[in-house]
């Protein structure tokens, strides 16, 4: 079968699809998920091909979708709901922290809750408020939820269908300014990202860079810059907040032994906050710079006009690389 | 069902006396004569349980004095496929739908080895957060009827849940998709020290169905007769697919919310001495032995059989081990994340330091 050129958009499409085909407890359902196919039009034609049974529209109630969600998954279904947006899950939280999370420990497995639930994550797009938020780290804070993050369509298409036939709850963040950033080639066939793998972008010698979602572009954007300069960047994808790839964690920043990590969720209480003491905990004495957290800020992220001074973009990364370097 | 209909379904009154034209025909006087003594040998197990946790041989729990008819009447409604969704006042109806009773103790004991039904009883663990539960009974019936299964889903919560926003986006949920879900509000007049009067302005619980475009019926919750029929008619609908019934089921907790609660200093005395006289236990009674089928004397001996049984179940429960490193542990995911292993083997070695 021929690979396509896809967008992280089209990329989840075909992987929902080929999963609907395979699977008929596979169901999709959410706000204008559809007759619309989304807002961002991830669910687009599913509704047609599948029937109104297996791809709806739900009322607007975020803890509605989830509870439910939780029901069908405990009798046999396997429900992949999206939230309209990462602010709108705050509604649903107390569903998946109470009772997704918790059913399998819960009930001694007797009860299971395989079901992902997707949203589009993170900044960038211009929105409004409640529509740019960065919860991550947040969620990998919950025992029982597995949380993942693609950054390209190829990954977007093979975690999705890693995430769907995973035995537990999964949320599956979308870095929406991907959504349409670029394309890449998707194979038509089947293939599974596994989940809680690390991939690593581009080898280095000189620094470690951990990023995951929108955060990888910069990164790479800051190392072709860095590169120039004579810096040789090691890139790695984390793709996984919950489980964490400590294994790749480790070996890459013992690899350089300068570590930089980026994100852009707020920076107090960050994921770069337990990562850097994973490799605190692990390596010390074996680093030749102290970690260089490049995170947002902890404020809300401001409204449209001024998001621009919130988001980390390339040229802080490279900061961030010239720090570790002692070339500031 | 009549829609705007806010009286209350009543079968038998609290002086024993039965409507004959409303009785189901399924409860002939052998029948209930069996769901008593179903109900006797949960109000003594709930007792027992107190009496546990008296004497620190339980955690935290809650009684189900006074709401035994309710539970018992209207899961004898159900066929044994149906899904039964409790929040934390269900011993009654967990028992009566499989869950054997030392496994009910086991819970409240604190294991969570408690919650894990035989295989193939639909009985889902208690549930804390006030109403959280109600929308998965709409996911577990939803997924039935998407599936084709004939099994329905029971939703049982409080007054107190109606004030919850789970509580409406499940109903409204059920209502549109038209789930075969059946929710029994056990209305007891109080969550915690809460009176149902300032849980809602609504004239009854019930009449909240008609916003959500489905059946609402108030029901004597201590009338057996009572709460098996209108349980049974909404059974019927939902098996049908003609979608969810809301049955407010009007009952009082005569115990105090749970062990940990003193409920003399928000109610008065007279307030449930006044309700003593509707016990579902004794209107029964007064109807059984005017079939002679209930005496002193049955109750004695059945009462001294049951003591019997309550010892056993309850040593039972104590003799159950506690939890090991591995059990807290491997339940979190299907497989164990790298993270969660070494916290394991950290907490099995720091043991064996402490432990000699």
């Amino acid at each position: 079968m021929a690979n396509q050129a896809l967008t992280l958009v089209a990329a989840l499409n075909l992987g929902l699809k080929q999963e609907m085909a395979k699977d008929k407890t596979v169901v999709c359902y959410g706000e204008d998920v559809g007759l619309e196919g989304g807002v961002f039009r991830v669910t687009e034609g599913l509704q047609k091909l599948y029937g109104n049974e297996r791809c709806f529209d739900a009322p607007l109630a975020e803890a509605g979708i989830i509870g439910s969600a939780i029901g069908m998954a405990i009798n046999g279904m396997k429900p992949v709901v999206e939230m309209q947006f990462d602010g709108f899950f705050m509604e649903g939280i107390p569903q998946m922290v109470d009772h997704a999370a918790r059913m399998r420990n819960r009930s001694r497995g007797a009860f299971t809750v395989p079901m992902v639930v997707r949203m589009p994550f993170g900044g960038g797009i211009k929105a409004l408020e409640h529509h740019s938020e960065s919860m991550e780290a947040f969620f990998g804070h919950i025992p029982g939820l597995k949380v993942v993050i693609p950054s390209t369509p190829f990954d977007a298409k093979g975690m999705l269908i890693s995430a769907i036939r995973d035995p537990d709850p999964v949320i599956f963040l979308e870095p929406k300014r991907l959504y349409r950033a670029f394309k890449q080639e998707v194979p038509e066939e089947e293939y599974f990202i596994p989940l809680g793998k690390a991939a690593l972008i581009q080898d280095g010698t000189d620094v470690t860079v951990f990023a995951y979602g929108s955060m990888v572009r910069e990164c790479q954007k800051a190392a072709i810059e860095a590169a120039k300069m004579g810096i040789s960047c090691m890139v790695v994808d984390l793709r996984s907040i919950s489980p964490l790839d400590r294994d790749a964690i480790l070996y890459s920043a013992e690899k350089t032994g300068r570590v930089v990590i980026v994100h852009e969720a707020a920076r107090t209480f960050g994921t770069a906050g337990e990562i850097s003491m994973l490799i605190y905990e692990h390596l010390y004495g074996k680093l030749k710079a102290p970690v260089e957290r490049v995170t947002g800020f902890d404020i809300v992220m401001p409204l449209l006009k001024g998001e621009d001074l919130y988001l980390v973009d390339s040229f802080r990364v490279l900061e961030g690389i010239k720090k570790v370097m002692g070339k500031m | 069902m009549d829609k705007l209909n806010t009286e209350m379904v009543q079968i038998l009154t609290p002086e024993g006396r039965l409507n004959e034209s409303l009785r189901p025909k399924e409860l002939t006087d052998e029948v209930v004569f069996e769901l008593y003594k179903k109900m006797m040998f949960c109000r003594m197990c709930s007792d027992r349980a107190l009496k546990m946790q008296r004497s620190g041989r339980m955690g935290t729990f809650t009684s189900v004095e006074g709401q035994e008819a309710l539970q018992i009447g209207s899961e004898f409604a159900l066929k044994k496929q149906d899904w039964i969704v409790p929040a934390f006042r269900e011993l009654a109806v967990m028992w009566a739908h499989g869950v054997p009773m030392e496994k009910i103790y086991q819970y409240w004991i604190g294991n969570e080895w408690g919650s894990h039904p035989p295989a193939g009883v639909h009985v889902l663990p208690v549930s804390i957060p006030v109403g959280s539960q109600m929308l998965h009974g709409v996911g577990l019936s939803w997924a039935a009827k998407l599936q084709g299964k004939d099994e329905i889903a029971v939703n049982y919560f409080g007054d107190g849940a109606s004030s919850e926003g789970d509580f409406h986006e499940a109903m409204n949920f059920a209502g549109v998709f038209k789930t075969p879900t059946i929710f029994i509000c056990q209305n007891n007049q109080y969550a915690i020290s809460t009176s149902r009067m300032i849980q809602t302005a609504s004239k009854t619980i019930a009449q909240k169905a008609l916003g959500y475009g489905f059946p609402g019926v108030l029901v004597d919750g201590n009338d057996l007769f009572a709460m098996y029929a209108v349980t049974k008619e909404a059974e019927q609908r939902a098996r049908r697919g003609d979608g969810p019934t809301l049955i407010e089921a009007y009952t009082y907790r005569f115990g105090d919310h749970s062990s940990s609660d003193d409920s003399s200093k928000y109610r008065e005395k007279a307030e449930v001495e006044a309700w003593r006289p509707k016990d579902p236990m004794k209107r029964l009674q007064l109807y059984l032995a005017s079939k002679n089928l209930w005496s002193e004397k049955i109750e004695e001996e059945m009462r001294a059989k049951f003591q019997v049984e309550v010892d056993a179940i309850t040593e039972k429960a104590i003799a159950m081990p506690v939890q090991t490193v591995d059990e807290i542990f491997d339940y979190t995911y299907a497989e164990l994340p790298a993270a969660l292993a070494e916290q394991k083997n950290y907490l099995k070695n720091i043991l064996l330091k402490k432990n000699g």
